[in-house]
């Protein structure tokens, strides 16, 4: 029930939304995005209960006949790792809308209702038990950011978020065709009909040879692998969050990326485990690969924005790698967990420096770090936040950042050294490409513009403050997000066997 | 007593947390308050403690950290005698260096800011030695890095200091990697990373050497990099960029001897890893000859003091190399109290020298500084190994163990303490005697420094004086040896590194070392007392062996060519050609064969309705005639 | 026997042939959008014809389920269309069809 919920209320407000005017446009937003974080809780409560009492929770899911001829349902239920993304979802929404507080906008009233319609499609995403469910909602995530992108965007607009949207539906396109697939190998049953539910596209996966199975890993990988990016299917994405309003680039980096990574573990896993061992090295090299060739892009960016995108890249290809080295006879659960809790860490971090770029933006007008320096003379608060975040970004310990990736290094480690080794080269390249900007942007002599800086406004300092508080939060407490997944990671290892 | 012991680092985290955020509304005098009082209660806590303790080890839980599969990691810290031995020298050092502070720091606009970085300092250090598996190690490991990185960055308008900050936070990570990779195959060897578990597992099965020597490589590397062993060292020196109470504290007494801690926790792995030992003490032995030599052409006070501490940690490592790992942690804690009072002295200098840090500038300082002087020259005789000074008995325990162990180690340790002794004494000299080289003004302004900062360096003579008489080589009892045994035996492994009894080739060997310390310091006299040698200050006259070694043998400028710059080129243009005219460029063009394709079937589209509905219907038609026939 | 049934069924389908080409040939050939829209009438007029001739033949009211559907959708049309071409003339002063080029590629 709760689950409905979840998806319905953003959409109903997303209508309210339309029919408001002025000022209200915002307040209405953040308080339906807080209404909806406040839901959520309720929900993470009612799952730890129902992980404490073993008995199962009616009120977490819904399984209703839908389109009942073609065998899909409206089948969604909250477990442990939806409930981490889902979470995640809730708490940045509101983030995403204050950020947006204190501008002018066109059309205010159009652009929260497509977030909160972002909202719904993504959490429809992470709760989605049902293949056609699951990509009816990947793909109406996908409609309001386009909007977002192409309307409040910045110059050159136009192509770009084309370029996005051909890239990312062309994507999905395989990854329907794969679904379809597996549809059409579901047993048939009593009824005749075919079955879109997970477990049953699972097991017709698990039933396929390893040729059928190469190619649904491959749609499935492709869909997926284009959403988070992994090189080389990557390029769409800096331009695209360098163009974007920064609100739109928070939705895509904060949130909708872990579509693709969540993608990974809800459906490439359990789909077709002996695909994902033949090709296992293929696609943990592509990881490695993006981890450290987004790196050194990374250090070649002269523009902060960009630099944060390329590290967006480089920390999804550790995540993807840590997903793919799951290979369920050496139990190798670390990488998974790592992969669940950096998704969450990833998703405020660079939400948190998204925000500090924007903030820079907003008074400078400019990304380009050489044209920036010595803003920590004027502004102390803003460069102690700044610091907070860029640590959590670079994994130091207490920070959220690193619980995630000790764990992902570990599983990768397990899986081979020398890939570990390599992935672990993103300690040292995150430090170069952070600390490089921090150095070019902070520290030094303050210039004649960086000097009218002007001091962090009440909103923008909530804000910092609440990022940079839950950076250290879920650094010093990280077993609430794993006490959350750990039934949930244990039951994947039971289900996928290998042939 | 001992179950308080989790307050010990949470009294200094307290002190950061109230200095940081009260910030500039409290009065330098609060917070001077706060920032030594929870370090000086935090020493007493430990004294307590140190008092209790009877050799027992005891395992005090915090909370639960992280909990997955198998890896079961909490805060909690493990007491034991080696963890006291690093707190007492964590909180008493650092203590006399917040209350120097008060007096170097008390004109600084950001005096708050920096007794918050030193409060968190202590914090990130006592963690680091406190903690009772690596993951907690782990976390001071790196969040001692931070506040290196904050600290030598102290003064941020400078892009110089920036840059060696950056250089430090970097090169660490470096060192970093290898430990978190050690650490994970520790994990993934014994199933877990409680010290404690992990030494148990390693003592259970000590046939696996293979696994320990990559172990104890990976540990070493992560050592090499925080304590500045070849090849990661460079970051130290450079290090020097911060206020000079951070060079005593930090970058001297506590935070470069971290990886002397792992690496003397990490006993019973090292025992078992014969290579990575002998790794470790080739390493040592090298770095230190290699900074000593540095050090004798020095002309900046703090540089000359920043490369010995790099000799002087060499020689730590030495000794844990060949087995000697009592010797090590001495020599830590000696190193600790000479090195902070030669730090502490020579910023007692540079502030009465109004910033002046070159020696060849000064001179005759030993009237107008009269306290600095002759700490400095307790200090000076301590690491030049003169007994009964303590430096003398340290590196003592950790020559005759390289004796025992290679004649060639302990060669090679000769030569380096009569470097050590010679550039040490060059520096006395040129400071403190001869005549005044400085400006007129520099000259006028001399004057010995307040109380705060004097009492410090007292205190920390005497413990350089006679901190050594704990470690009386053959004595009825080695007091430290004693005293640390019962932490190297944990997990039920007994390592012997128990002083050999007395013979006549030890006597014989500490006569030699006397003998030649003594030797450097007479020639150290002849030149630069005696015939007032000054260094001059164009570098023609000197010759090329000189040069290189004065250029510190360019190592800094290869890695700059041989790493930086290659990453900055590679990344650079990959951006420009793999990125942009490849990877990118192949995606436009599986669009732009779209384009072309649709510019060709869009001539289909006439535009005119009549045409479109004529097309219908024929398509009707050909449908029906198909169908049909 | 009713009325509808002693014509032959013949008669109906000759008939709503021709009605169904004439609406054929007037959509082809005429420019004037209005007329196109009625012979589309004209068209589903025959075929409705058809149904309802069957329907009577065969005493099978099915067809007659066919035939209240497509008067639906043929007012739904006429609405729509109507209304598209009240804004075409509105933007155009036209209703020629001649003048709706602008798809052309």
């Amino acid at each position: 029930m709760i689950t409905g919920l979840l998806i319905g209320l953003p959409f109903v407000f997303a209508l309210l939304l339309l029919f408001t005017k002025g000022d209200g446009v915002k307040r209405v937003a953040l308080t339906a995005s807080v209404i909806e974080f406040i839901l959520c809780i309720v929900a993470y409560y009612f799952l730890r209960q129902q992980q404490a009492t073993g008995n199962e929770d009616a009120r977490l899911f819904i399984n209703i006949g839908w389109v009942s001829s073609i065998g899909v349902n409206f089948n969604v239920a909250l477990d442990g790792i939806s409930m981490v993304l889902v979470l995640l979802t809730c708490f940045l929404i509101p983030l995403i809308i204050l950020c947006g507080y204190e501008k002018k906008q066109e059309h205010p009233s159009y652009f929260y209702a497509l977030i909160l319609f972002m909202q719904m499609a993504l959490i429809g995403v992470f709760v989605a038990r049902d293949g056609f469910l699951f990509y009816i909602f990947w793909e109406l995530a996908l409609i309001p950011i386009y909007f977002i992108c192409l309307i409040w965007g910045g110059e050159n607009r136009g192509t770009i978020t084309f370029k996005f949207f051909l890239y990312t539906t062309l994507g999905s396109l395989f990854m329907l065709a794969a679904l379809i697939y597996l549809y059409l190998n579901t047993s048939v049953g009593e009824t005749g009909i075919h079955t879109f539910n997970i477990q049953a596209l699972a097991e017709a996966g698990r039933g396929l040879n390893l040729t059928q199975q190469s190619c649904v890993f491959w749609g499935l990988f492709l869909a997926f692998a284009i959403k988070m990016p992994v090189f080389p299917f990557h390029t769409w994405q800096p331009d695209t969050y360098y163009n974007a309003p920064t609100q739109g680039t928070m939705l895509l980096s904060g949130i909708m990326l872990k579509m693709g990574t969540y993608g990974l573990i809800r459906w490439l896993l359990p789909m077709c485990p002996d695909a994902l061992n033949y090709w296992g090295a293929t696609v943990i090299g592509l990881s490695i690969i993006s981890i450290i060739y987004a790196s050194f892009m990374a250090i070649a960016q002269k523009d902060f924005k960009r630099l944060i995108a390329y590290s967006s890249i480089a920390h999804v290809g550790l995540i993807a790698a840590g997903v793919l080295v799951f290979l369920p006879l050496k139990e190798n659960t670390e990488g998974i967990t790592g992969a669940i809790v950096q998704m969450f860490s990833h998703g405020i971090n660079v939400v948190g420096l998204f925000l500090i770029a924007d903030i820079i933006f907003s008074r400078m007008n400019t990304f380009e770090m050489a044209k920036l320096g010595g803003i920590r003379n004027v502004a102390p608060k803003f460069a102690a936040f700044f610091l907070i975040i860029m640590m959590g970004s670079v994994a130091l310990p207490l920070t959220n950042g690193f619980v995630g990736e000790f764990l992902l290094i570990s599983g990768i480690y397990k899986y081979s050294a020398f890939a570990a080794g390599c992935a672990g080269l993103t300690i040292i390249f995150g430090a170069v490409y952070m600390l490089r900007g921090y150095q070019f942007i902070m520290l030094g002599e303050t210039k004649s513009n960086t000097s009218l800086f002007t001091p962090l406004t009440k909103i923008e300092t909530v804000m910092l403050v609440i990022i940079s508080c839950a950076v250290i939060f879920f650094g010093v407490c990280p077993n609430l997000i794993l006490d959350l997944v750990r039934s949930d990671v244990n039951a994947l290892v039971r289900e996928i066997k290998l042939k | 007593m001992i179950q308080l012991a989790w307050l010990i680092p949470i009294l200094p985290l307290i002190g950061f947390l109230v200095i940081g955020l009260g910030g500039k509304k409290l009065s330098k005098k609060l917070v001077s308050f706060i920032g030594c009082g929870s370090v000086l209660a935090a020493f007493i806590l430990s004294a307590t403690i140190f008092f209790q303790l009877n050799g027992s080890s005891t395992v005090v839980k915090l909370a639960d950290w992280i909990n997955v599969g198998k890896l079961n990691v909490d805060f909690s810290f493990l007491i034991d005698p080696l963890a006291v031995v690093f707190m007492l020298i964590i909180t008493g050092v650092g203590f006399l260096i917040h209350v120097y502070s008060i007096g170097y720091m008390k004109d600084d606009e950001k005096y708050d800011r920096f007794f918050a970085y030193l409060n968190l300092f202590i914090f990130f250090m006592l963690f680091l030695v406190m903690g009772d598996n690596y993951i907690v190690m782990f976390v001071g490991w790196e969040g001692v890095g931070l506040c290196s990185y904050l600290l030598i960055g102290f003064w941020f308008k400078n892009t110089e200091y920036n840059n060696a900050a950056k250089k430090a936070f970097i090169v660490n990570r470096i060192g970093d990697l290898g430990f978190l990779l050690g650490i994970i195959l520790i994990y993934v060897t014994s199933n877990s990373l409680n010290f404690d578990a992990v030494f148990l597992h390693v003592h259970n099965n000590a046939s696996n050497k293979e696994i320990y020597n990559l172990i104890g490589i990976l540990l070493f590397i992560g050592a090499c990099g925080k304590s500045a062993q070849i090849p990661l060292y460079t970051w130290l020196p450079d290090a020097m960029a911060g206020p000079t109470p951070v060079s005593a504290l930090i970058h001297a007494a506590t935070m470069v001897t971290a990886g002397v801690y792992m690496i003397a926790r990490s006993a019973v792995i090292f025992v078992n890893a014969p290579i990575a030992s002998e790794v470790i003490a080739i390493v040592g032995v090298s770095t230190a000859l290699l900074a000593a030599t540095i050090g004798l052409f020095q002309n900046d006070i703090k540089k000359v003091l920043a490369y010995s501490t790099v000799s002087q940690l060499g020689y730590m490592f030495l000794g844990l190399g060949v087995g000697a790992f009592t010797g090590g942690v001495f020599h830590v804690m000696t190193h600790a109290f000479f090195k902070a009072l030669l730090f502490l002295g020579a910023g007692s200098v540079i502030h009465a020298m109004s910033g002046e840090q070159d020696i060849r500038k000064m001179g005759g300082l030993k009237k107008a500084l009269p306290i600095t002087h002759i700490t400095f020259l307790i200090a000076t005789i301590a690491i030049s190994g003169i007994p009964p000074f303590s430096g003398f008995f340290s590196k003592d325990e950790i020559l005759a163990h390289a004796y025992n162990h290679n004649k060639i180690y302990w060669m090679l340790g000769i030569i380096g303490s009569m470097l050590t002794a010679f550039y040490m004494f060059r520096l006395y000299f040129l400071t403190f005697h001869g005549g005044f080289r400085g400006t007129g003004e520099q000259k006028h302004h001399l004057h010995e420094s307040p109380k705060s900062m004097t009492i410090p360096l007292v205190v920390l003579a005497v413990l350089a004086a006679g901190a050594g008489l704990l470690g009386i080589p053959n004595a009825h009892q080695h007091l430290f040896h004693e005293f640390l045994h019962p932490a190297f035996k944990s997990a039920s492994v007994w390592i012997d590194d128990a002083p050999k009894h007395f013979s006549m080739d030890e006597g014989r060997l500490m006569f030699l070392a006397v003998l030649a310390a003594s030797a450097a310091i007479y020639t150290a006299w002849l030149l630069y007392k005696k015939n007032n040698l000054v260094p001059i200050q164009n570098e023609i006259a000197i010759s090329k062996f000189q040069k290189i070694i004065a250029r510190k043998y360019y190592v800094d400028e290869f890695y700059d060519a041989a790493i930086r710059k290659p990453i900055d080129w590679v990344s650079e243009k990959s951006y420009k050609f793999i990125e942009l005219r490849i990877i990118d460029a192949l995606v436009n063009a599986i669009g732009n064969v779209v384009k072309w394709a649709a510019s060709v079937f869009r001539l289909a589209q006439s535009g005119s309705v009549g045409f479109y509905m004529f097309a219908m219907t024929i398509a009707v038609l050909a449908m029906l005639f198909v169908k049909l026939f | 026997m009713s009325a509808i049934q002693i014509i032959p069924l013949n008669w109906y389908v000759t008939l709503s042939a021709i009605l169904f080409a004439l609406g054929v040939l007037g959509v082809l050939y005429r420019r004037n959008a209005i007329i196109i829209l009625m012979c589309i009438e004209l068209m589903l007029n025959a075929v409705t014809l058809l149904l309802v001739a069957f329907s009577a033949h065969h005493s099978d009211p099915t067809a007659q389920v066919f035939v209240f559907f497509i008067m639906a959708v043929a007012a739904a049309e006429v609405a729509v269309g109507l209304a598209i071409l009240m804004m075409i003339y509105r933007n155009t002063k036209s209703i020629d069809i001649d003048i709706l080029n602008k798809l052309k590629g």
